[in-house]
């Protein structure tokens, strides 16, 4: 029997999937001593979907499955960092998990099948595929923050995360309900041909479109939809907010451009004023409000808030410049995040998390090298040079200014001052305080040289940003 | 017989967004109970679910209903996950009272 469509656009996921079932069957077998087999089953499976994102390379856009499905430059790249950042999720997280019992097959499935809903919405062609990729994202990082079952506060923060981002599916629903109602598809490139060619009701069409980016902002964590994002991280056991913090931006960037460039792009005009709002309220509040925080979680996830306006600024430019600096800024800032929220879960202990500032006093008597990393972090999260948040920061203020926004440009600027106190702070803590405690953190190998390289790549990306911008130039030209 | 007013399209979607509204008030103005949560989320996919069925059979096409059928399937595991995290939340916290999820702030 042919099969009447192409599959190979789809093989990571399929490859992903397969996997997913093998270690959840494996993992019935295997004997709570060697649980470390469906650990590497899980990483091998994750190798080889990164693998086959990048094995072949579209240079133009190809559909399958009736158009639902999409298989792009854009799609390929981010999909490939997605595995690699929930490949080094794991490994960053394999002790943590291991000291609170929830090294199990539970954590890894969840996490591959969360993985697959954003594969799904990455490479959506159709209305209905980014609704069911962005569910099973949601509800398997729902499952994962509750994991630890006895925590009172890891429940509590999943509710609040379940309650809110089921409002986000329904406003991005009802979104999608007006879209279709005014352009009579729901396929997203006739989507974009109707409301290019003015066919469509264009009141419905900016009364759907305010929903969709309200969904979009929630996805984003951007001010006013950021509620659920400081509870949800402080919660959630730090290695599943290492994933929440990582590669769901991705899709979420991703979301974006499907949304908005891909579908509703000739409505820049209506979406960048409302994005400009969202970008502004998320420097300012993001910035200011961390300063305040005492829990390291916490204030990591202001800083998300804070960095995901910044994001806007260069998305909301309506270009193809300001695209490429947005997606660089996801990126980089992703790679960021990972290497900070390794070293807090370096920090932690059984029995102990690490998520007080105070636990960072005097890190640099206790483990020279891992308060350098913290360093970097902290200096790429503060745009300082020649770190790779500096240039990141400058390519989407220079998109902005590129289209007249210098006033969004100069606040972008004050913010990140402001956001540049809470950030060294943390500096002066692991450099200039006593440590309470002078025991060397300690690693595995391989969590030793990954992370150790990871903190590098801020490095190596702020000094050569090239070869990566030049990636999300070609990945953004040759898509749309 | 014929009804005095025959329901058009605006009928539906004017039903559509009370139904939203209602569930959106019932989310953030609910300050009792966490399953009453949970049923304005359901409310809030099924108004979405009859702006979809009214629009595809105005526009006599039929992607909105089966879209319909993906939203039910999707809901339901929804409530299933949404359900279990309540279980979970009363063994450990003693209560399911909006009032009750405080622990986190700041």
């Amino acid at each position: 029997m042919a099969i009447p469509f192409n599959l190979t656009p789809a093989l990571p996921e399929m490859t992903l999937l397969v996997s997913a079932c093998v270690v959840l069957i494996v993992d019935l077998f295997v004997p709570e001593s060697r649980r470390q087999i469906s650990y590497w089953l899980t990483q091998l499976g994750l190798l080889a979907t990164a693998w086959f994102s990048l094995y072949v390379f579209h240079e133009t856009p190809v559909h399958t499955f009736g158009g639902t499905f999409i298989a792009d430059a854009l799609a390929d790249l981010l999909k490939f960092f997605s595995c690699i950042t929930v490949i080094l999720t794991l490994l960053y997280s394999r002790v943590y998990l291991a000291a609170r019992g929830l090294f199990r097959g539970e954590t890894f499935v969840l996490m591959m099948f969360s993985l697959l809903g954003m594969m799904v919405m990455i490479s959506a062609g159709h209305f209905l595929t980014l609704y069911l990729g962005l569910e099973l994202m949601s509800l398997s990082l729902y499952a994962m923050v509750a994991l630890q079952r006895d925590s009172d506060v890891a429940v509590e923060a999943s509710m609040k995360y379940f309650v809110l981002g089921a409002l986000a599916s329904g406003l991005l629903l009802y979104g999608m309900s007006m879209v279709y109602g005014a352009t009579g598809s729901l396929d997203i490139d006739r989507v974009a041909v109707s409301v290019f060619t003015g066919n469509a009701n264009r009141t419905i069409l900016v009364f759907g479109l305010v929903f969709v980016v309200s969904a979009i902002a929630f996805k984003l964590a951007a001010v006013p939809y950021h509620m659920w994002v400081p509870d949800v991280y402080e919660g959630a056991p730090t290695a599943v907010t290492l994933f929440i913090g990582s590669a769901p931006e991705l899709a979420a960037f991703a979301f974006a451009i499907r949304l908005l460039v891909g579908s509703l792009a000739a409505m820049w005009v209506d979406w960048q004023g409302m994005l400009i709002v969202l970008a502004l309220l998320s420097m300012i509040v993001g910035n200011v409000v961390a300063i305040a925080q005492s829990n390291v979680k916490r204030m990591l996830a202001y800083s998300t808030i804070a960095n995901m306006g910044y994001m806007l600024m260069g998305f909301l430019t309506a270009n193809v410049n300001g695209y490429s600096a947005a997606m660089f800024y996801t990126l980089t800032y992703v790679l960021t995040t990972l290497v900070g929220f390794g070293i807090v879960l370096l920090l932690s202990r059984r029995g102990f998390e690490a998520d007080q500032l105070d636990d960072f006093k005097g890190l640099n008597q206790r483990s020279p090298w891992y308060a350098l990393m913290m360093l970097l972090v902290m200096f790429s999260l503060a745009g300082i040079p020649p770190t790779v948040g500096f240039y990141a920061k400058f390519a989407v203020i220079e998109a902005a200014i590129d289209v007249g926004l210098v006033w969004l440009a100069v606040i972008a600027v004050l913010t990140s001052l402001i956001g540049a106190f809470y950030y060294l702070r943390i500096v002066k803590l692991m450099y200039f305080d006593e440590a309470q405690d002078q025991t060397p953190l300690e690693a595995r190998f391989d969590t030793r040289v990954l992370l150790s390289l990871n903190g590098l790549a801020l490095l190596l990306f702020g000094v050569f940003p090239q070869q990566l911008m030049g990636m999300c130039v070609v990945a953004l030209t040759r898509s749309y | 017989m014929t009804l005095p007013l025959q329901p058009t399209l605006s009928h539906y979607l004017v039903l559509g967004a009370f139904l939203f509204a209602i569930s959106v008030v019932g989310i953030f103005l609910n300050r009792r109970n966490v399953i009453i949560l949970l049923m304005a989320i359901e409310l809030m996919l099924l108004a979405v679910n009859l702006n979809f069925i009214a629009f595809s059979y105005y526009l006599g096409d039929s992607a909105g209903q089966v879209f319909v059928f993906f939203i039910l399937t999707v809901a339901a595991a929804e409530s299933a996950i949404g359900l279990a995290i309540l279980v979970l939340l009363f063994r450990n916290v003693g209560s399911i009272d909006v009032e009750d999820l405080g622990r986190l702030k700041g």
